[in-house]
């Protein structure tokens, strides 16, 4: 249950950013979540509504935006997305990628006032 | 209103893996994260592979796990220095952990500095913890389908041992399936066929372990 250290560190940075703008109440907060993370989404909403009680995310919502997997070739310079964790070029056959998307945990960002 | 952050939520843990990476490098200590479930025989691999190293060189262990001293205990007796950190439920190590945790070892005698994470195939892969590289034990009790299952962890590991391989004539695991997409995952990894147990196929990982050392001593 990782997803707990996650939720904190969601609300350690919303509280921060509420703080550096002088603002009193989060409503909601985006995040942008990979495919390939290894954070399971329901897990995370659960772990974020019990780590915001009383604080000023109290009744915010999380929105999770998830991202998918895709790797981009280093030989034919092709972007494609990456189905049954393949990491395999599919217009070459080249075994050089490297992952663009899928791996996000990211705060992007946060409604409040 | 709105706020752009784009912040990375594990900046704070990334931020601290990166100085102790650095230090470590500047100390010329090789240091690997070893992860795998529980019971894949994590400490068992770390026993075989200490007491092949520890006459060439300066080792020590640092042990993670939820509550108890039972793996450190099993290092101590070895004689090499080993640190214990209990998670208390945690289910991974965190890089402020080891950051708190190395005032106790003297860096500028070590070699390589060994951190078994928490057994868990998921969590631990998430958070880096200073180290030069992740090396993932999967032992064939457990099934083929669990690189596709925990694709992050074999994505991420530099070697992967299939250890308890002298089970094999027993077991319906299928081999070629589980080496399959570990390489597709991660087409560059370094795969190691051992057993703990009947000692077999441990030279091949601990004479890759020396060069990983050689290199990391050369600077």
């Amino acid at each position: 249950m990782h997803e707990m250290s996650i939720a904190e560190g969601i609300v350690d940075i919303a509280l921060d950013t509420l703080k550096a703008n002088e603002g009193h109440v989060i409503h909601a907060i985006q995040l942008k979540l990979g495919v390939m993370s290894g954070v399971e989404p329901d897990a995370l909403q659960f772990c974020f509504d019990s780590v915001t009680k009383n604080t000023a995310a109290e009744n915010a919502v999380l929105q999770i935006e998830m991202i998918p997997l895709c790797g981009k070739c280093l030989d034919c310079d092709k972007e494609f997305s990456v189905t049954d964790y393949v990491f395999k070029c599919p217009h070459c056959g080249s075994l050089a990628i490297s992952t663009i998307t899928g791996r996000e945990l990211q705060v992007a960002s946060i409604d409040m006032d | 209103m709105e706020v752009k952050v784009m912040t990375n939520v594990l900046a704070k843990n990334d931020a601290i893996a990166a100085d102790l990476q650095r230090l470590f490098k500047e100390k010329n200590i090789f240091v690997f994260n070893l992860l795998g479930s529980p019971g894949a025989g994590k400490t068992s691999l770390l026993e075989a592979t200490l007491k092949e190293l520890a006459e060439e060189y300066s080792l020590a262990v640092i042990e993670g796990d939820l509550y108890t001293a039972k793996d450190a205990e099993r290092i101590h007796k070895l004689g090499i220095p080993v640190l214990q950190i209990n998670t208390v439920g945690g289910c991974h190590l965190d890089a402020k952990m080891i950051e708190d945790a190395l005032s106790e070892l003297d860096l500028d005698k070590l070699d390589m500095i060994i951190i078994e994470n928490v057994g868990n195939l998921v969590c631990p892969a998430e958070f880096a913890i200073g180290e030069a590289m992740k090396v993932t034990v999967l032992s064939v009790t457990e099934g083929e389908d669990k690189p596709l299952k925990y694709p992050l962890i074999f994505k991420e590991s530099k070697a992967v041992l299939l250890n308890k391989v002298d089970l094999l004539p027993y077991i319906p695991f299928d081999k070629e399936k589980a080496v399959t997409d570990i390489k597709n995952l991660n087409p560059e990894v370094s795969l190691f066929e051992v057993s703990c147990t009947a000692k077999t196929g441990l030279t091949e990982w601990t004479d890759w372990l020396k060069a990983q050392i050689e290199a990391v001593r050369k600077g």
